[in-house]
């Protein structure tokens, strides 16, 4: 018994060190900021944004600049956003949903609506990526980024030319080639547009076709992956993947033998954006952000490191020419006027489209 | 000690029960009746046994986790058997549960090292002839991971057991005119057994459930009731119908119990 009490007692002390520790850890990085750490809630700026998704300087010089402390939390998928904000408890001042996840939101009455009087950056946008359907006339985001959903080729196995459109995936010749990302609507949608159908189809028998479509591309799919695909790649593990062009950026950087098409046939434009969810406990501290954010220096510096398109006109005349120029990042009109954004289809649609992508990861082989 | 004070000192540790594990239960039972429009409704039952998906999704999850119990139990058996007769048994302990202080993920990272196209174990095969091949996403890398990650839980119960058990017994057994391996079969597999259930049992329901490891080394060619269930909470927003897997899994779990359990009388431990 004696013993047993020592040692809680022992647990407890370590505790309180720890602890203490990590108030101090807090004092100083307030300091290093150039932040008196008394009132916490107002000086702080919490940012709730996708894994890897910012230029980390960026965030230094933003903290150094203002005096806001960052605190920084990361998600995976739109979805687990949505859930975390919406269970409560979050005091997110920043959040980077997608376009449809954008329209849900706003309509269930999550975002806070800008106001336009307090963002000096909107001039800085090129009006072709503003007053989106998902969010007419900018009222409750200003876009991040942008890109595509696209092919990955590693140009050892695949001769360059020989994709051009989502079809081209369906070759026998490329079977166990392929890797997909694991996400019902990107797969489910390029399977839409491979047959020329929109993305957001509501009509059954559309996506019946599409899911008797996609089954027959099991034995071409290698495996089905999430984040590691950009690892896999650059290792060389597979001859072709279906992927975002940002990951497909990163990839390349890592293989010089990886390319990236957009196919000619249709798929998905989309859109990340900054928002303020109705959780937000320092609404200046996020405004400071969205201004810095569209800043035409930041952005270009952010648009480089990540490898995202950037919707900020003035950052992308920043940019190097090559990759201004390059159509896998910034695609012809006649490649993006086909591409369409996806919209939120509700709980029922929804529900059917990963239904029918559960059912085709269980078609094994 | 009155009744009373007993009574009072239990209060913690029922209120524990009620709220952290009775009151779950009930939530998830209550959700898995629940459609995405928050009715009460059995579509969701309906829908797991009348679709061939589930269906196939459970029977892959039990097979799965079944083989990967043997194949875990297979190794781990003679190990445990061969640890308890050394000499610094406590020694070789540690060293099968150093790996469990390792994050798992680390361990999954650590898999796709050796086995990718370019791994360790492709660059071997290379050297020696035969060839790249294709070991990731395979349902042979998964159940050799999966194996890996649950031996040191399925060695330590049966260690104890080996340990914990009556030496004289077997020395008897030898004076009796067993054999060694009469000894083995006959007095020493039936005295662990209890060590053997706990560790199926340990293994067992885990595996069920397994999720990051069907992605990261089974490239989702593995499905498992696991990644359902992750599926439907992150991603679907359909959490009536996680809840229902859910409720099978749990219910699973209860077989495994019962089936595994301590029979009086049988081996007489």
């Amino acid at each position: 018994m004696k013993k047993l009490i020592h040692l809680s007692l022992a647990i407890l002390v370590v505790v309180a060190a720890l602890f203490g520790m990590r108030a101090w850890f807090t004092h100083l990085e307030n300091r290093s900021v150039g932040n008196s750490d008394q009132p916490q809630g107002k000086r702080t700026l919490t940012i709730y944004n996708w894994g890897d998704y910012i230029d980390p300087s960026i965030l230094k010089s933003f903290q150094k600049e203002t005096g806001y402390r960052v605190d920084y939390e990361t998600f995976d998928s739109n979805e687990a956003m949505y859930t975390k904000i919406k269970q409560g408890g979050t005091h997110y001042d920043i959040a980077v949903p997608s376009e449809y996840m954008v329209e849900k939101m706003r309509q269930d009455n999550m975002l806070e609506p800008l106001d336009h009087s307090k963002l000096t950056g909107l001039k800085n946008y090129n009006p072709a990526f503003m007053n989106e359907p998902f969010d007419p006339k900018n009222k409750y985001s200003v876009p991040y980024f942008w890109g595509t959903l696209g092919i990955v080729y590693n140009d050892k196995f695949i001769k360059p030319g020989e994709i051009k459109s989502w079809n081209d995936l369906w070759r026998p010749e490329y079977k166990q080639q392929i890797m997909l990302v694991d996400s019902a609507r990107d797969i489910m949608g390029m399977t839409l547009a491979s047959n020329g159908k929109s993305v957001n189809t509501k009509n059954l028998p559309d996506l019946a076709a599409a899911r008797g479509k996609l089954t027959t591309l099991m034995p071409n799919v290698k495996a089905i992956v999430a984040d590691e695909i950009k690892t896999y790649m650059a290792q060389d593990e597979a001859a072709l993947a279906v992927d975002y062009s940002g990951d497909a950026a990163e990839m390349m950087s890592r293989n010089s033998h990886l390319h990236y098409v957009v196919p000619n046939d249709g798929g998905n434009l989309w859109f990340d954006n900054l928002v303020m969810p109705k959780t937000v406990k320092n609404k200046a501290a996020a405004y400071a952000f969205m201004n810095y954010m569209s800043r035409p220096d930041i952005a270009a510096k952010n648009a480089e490191y990540v490898g995202y398109a950037t919707p900020n006109q003035a950052a992308w005349q920043r940019l190097p020419k090559a990759t201004r120029d390059n159509p896998s990042w910034y695609p012809p009109k006649v490649v993006l006027s086909k591409l369409e954004t996806y919209q939120n289809l509700g709980p029922t649609w929804t529900q059917r489209y990963n239904d029918d992508f559960l059912e085709f990861k269980m078609t094994n082989q | 000690m009155t009744k009373k004070r007993t009574i009072n000192f239990s209060v913690p540790y029922y209120l524990w029960l009620v709220l952290f594990v009775i009151a779950p239960v009930i939530l998830l039972i209550f959700e898995s009746f629940t459609n995405l429009h928050g009715q009460f409704t059995l579509a969701n039952y309906k829908s797991y046994f009348g679709s061939g998906t589930y269906l196939r999704m459970t029977f892959n999850s039990v097979f799965f986790a079944f083989i990967v119990t043997l194949i875990t139990l297979a190794i781990s058996y003679p190990m445990a058997f061969i640890m308890s007769r050394l000499k610094h048994a406590q020694f070789w302990l540690m060293l099968v549960i150093l790996p469990t202080w390792v994050n798992l993920l680390l361990k999954a990272y650590a898999f796709i090292g050796l086995f990718a196209q370019k791994g360790t174990i492709n660059d071997f095969l290379t050297f020696v002839g035969i060839g790249p091949q294709q070991i990731m996403f395979t349902n042979g890398a998964f159940m050799a991971v999966a194996a890996y990650l649950e031996i040191p839980f399925m060695i330590m119960p049966i260690f104890n057991s080996l340990v914990e058990m009556d030496q004289s017994l077997v020395n008897a057994a030898r004076d009796l005119g067993a054999t060694k391996w009469q000894t083995v079969w006959r007095v020493i597999v039936p005295l662990s057994m209890n060590g053997v259930r706990a560790g199926v049992q340990a293994v067992f329901i885990p595996t069920l459930s397994l999720f990051m490891i069907t992605r990261l080394i089974g490239g989702n060619r593995v499905i498992t009731l696991g990644t359902a269930i992750e599926e439907h909470f992150m991603v679907t927003q359909n959490w009536g119908m996680g809840s229902t897997i859910g409720v099978v899994l749990i219910v699973a779990m209860a077989i495994t119990m019962y089936v595994t359990r301590d029979r009086k009388g049988g081996g007489k431990a």
